[in-house]
């Protein structure tokens, strides 16, 4: 690995090198180093790319590092990773992706990530997005994540792009079981013209499962944001979807929420703010000392923390 | 000292373009090393007059002075850098800053559990519960405003404005309060409030009013006027 490599492996998943445990890291549609353990398997996909990770059923406090950088430029790839989470395991899996772009062209990644969580079990999924490069050049990212979570199980996803990403479409489905728990903490900044689209489908089969979607994003530039959010009640569950935003320049965000109470016991919440920094808050902290420019540079780094 | 120089302010109706005015032609000296409290009834322009003094609103006519130096045309940065600190009376709330990132931005550098205890315990918390949460809706009123307080002391300075303090502080925390404003005695320091606690303590109160020039005057003259004849209104038929 170069230093682009290892600053990319930084960001994206707070590595310095290479990781312990079991762990597969691509590069430009390779795997580049992978290892495996007696409790999490990892396994490269035979009939597409892509790889299985298999946790055994028991497993705790294990991390899983899948990391995927892209350095090479007209770059477009899709990969499939299925994780298979056995009966009461409790693993955190670092995921994510870096694309280092300093052509004209095009560099993109598909990732479509299945999850089907085994009764009891529980996930940290950490996924972070990020881009750098020259500026004509286009840094997509199509992430599909799709979770299954059996009786009791959950899923605690955060998900980060922190900037240079020129598009992304990312679109997370879940279907959850009685008592399963799905969590969402999505922390979203576009720039310049950049384009960022997330949607949320939430199916809430289960009696007393619950799902917590909280996405806060900040909008620069001419960027534009789209949240949309479906959140179905089937039995009796509790939804709450959040989506506050920050406005700035000439950016533009649409937020979509749809919550659909199937069941007369569901209870579904939506809450949606798009606005721009407050002026009290500014003036509070140039009371403090600080410039405009400062006072909003602390906000927005705050409100993205 | 710092001196307000026949400042009015007005502001205009947008749809009508009519002129109010909230403060006409106003003259004050806040002398250093004292605490002169500012009361009056709603409507009297007495946070506006603080917004004035820290740069927030800039006056329809007239001047700020300190020290000799007319500030009427710098910013709140610029005021707050050369030692003005601000206490709002409605505590701003940010999501996502923690309690310590504030303070730490108020002293201008990164302080441990200790400095930042020192700040805190002042206003009656223990820094322990309060450093790592945010300044958002999860605290009460009352902790938000003492934080508030903690900020301007961790801030430091030579004129304090504290746009009323006492708001939401709950009573049997009221002699710790009076105590910090007094701690602050050897600086500048302008209190907005209607509390007789408070005005106990002050050197000087200043009584404004919508209608005619505010009153000023020490407190063992206003004190009697204030409070024995029915306030604020028969405060002005006593002088």
């Amino acid at each position: 690995m170069d230093k682009i490599d290892l600053d990319l492996l930084m960001k994206i998943a707070d590595l310095h090198g290479i990781p312990e445990g079991s762990y597969n890291i691509r590069k430009n549609g390779q795997s580049l180093s992978r290892a495996s353990d007696k409790d999490v398997e990892i396994v490269s996909k035979k009939d597409k790319d892509g790889i299985d990770i298999i946790v055994r059923a028991g497993v705790k406090g294990k991390s899983v590092h899948i990391p995927v950088i892209l350095t090479a430029s007209d770059m477009l790839e899709k990969v499939y990773n299925d994780f298979y989470i056995g009966k009461g395991a409790d693993v955190t899996i670092i995921a994510g992706c870096g694309i280092h772009n300093d052509t004209c062209g095009e560099s993109r990644h598909d990732g479509v990530h299945t999850f089907y969580l085994e009764e009891g079990s529980s996930v940290r999924y950490i996924e972070r997005h990020y881009g750098e490069g020259n500026e004509k050049s286009k840094r997509e990212f199509t992430p599909v994540t799709k979770a299954y979570l059996k009786k009791g199980a959950s899923l605690f996803m955060e998900s980060t792009q922190l900037g240079g990403v020129t598009y992304t479409d990312r679109l997370t489905t879940a279907t959850l079981y009685a008592g399963a728990k799905f969590t969402v903490r999505e922390k979203l900044l576009t720039d310049g013209n950049d384009k960022a689209i997330t949607r949320f489908k939430v199916k809430l089969v289960g009696r007393d499962s619950t799902v917590d979607v909280v996405s806060r994003s900040v909008a620069r530039g001419n960027s534009y944001q789209s949240f949309v959010s479906n959140v179905i009640g089937k039995n009796r569950c509790f939804g709450h979807v959040e989506c506050d935003s920050i406005l700035l320049d000439n950016a533009r965000i649409l937020s979509t929420p749809k919550i659909d109470a199937v069941s007369p016991e569901a209870s579904l919440v939506h809450e949606a703010a798009v606005g721009k920094i407050a002026g009290e808050q500014l003036v509070k902290l140039m009371t403090l000392g600080l410039t405009e420019k400062e006072a909003e540079d602390t906000i927005i780094k705050g409100y993205l923390q | 000292m710092l001196e307000l120089k026949n400042i009015t302010y007005a502001v205009k109706d947008k749809d009508t373009g009519n002129s109010t005015k909230i403060l006409s032609n106003i003259c004050l000296a806040f002398p250093e090393k004292s605490i002169t409290v500012i009361t009056g009834q709603n409507g009297s322009g007495k946070s506006t007059l603080v917004k004035l003094i820290t740069g927030m609103e800039k006056p329809t006519s007239g001047a700020i002075f300190y020290n000799g130096e007319d500030i009427t045309s710098l910013s709140v940065t610029e005021r707050a850098k050369m030692g003005f600190t601000t206490a709002f009376q409605q505590p701003v709330r940010f999501k996502g800053i923690t309690v310590k990132k504030l303070l730490d931005i108020a002293c201008g550098k990164t302080s441990n559990l200790s400095g930042l205890c020192d700040y805190l315990s002042q206003v009656g918390l223990c820094a322990r519960n309060y450093i790592d949460r945010e300044l958002d809706g999860s605290l009460s009123g009352g902790e938000a405003k003492r934080i508030e307080l903690a900020m301007a002391i961790a801030k430091g300075g030579e004129v304090f404005l504290l746009d009323e303090p006492e708001a939401g502080i709950d009573l049997w925390s009221f002699s710790d309060l009076t105590k910090l404003f007094t701690s602050l005695k050897d600086k500048t320091v302008i209190i907005v409030s209607h509390q007789n606690k408070i005005m106990e303590i002050a050197d000087n109160i200043v009584l404004l009013d919508k209608e005619s020039a505010p009153v000023t005057g020490s407190r063992e003259k206003m004190l009697p006027l204030l409070q024995n004849r029915g306030g604020v209104c028969a405060a002005r038929k006593g002088v």
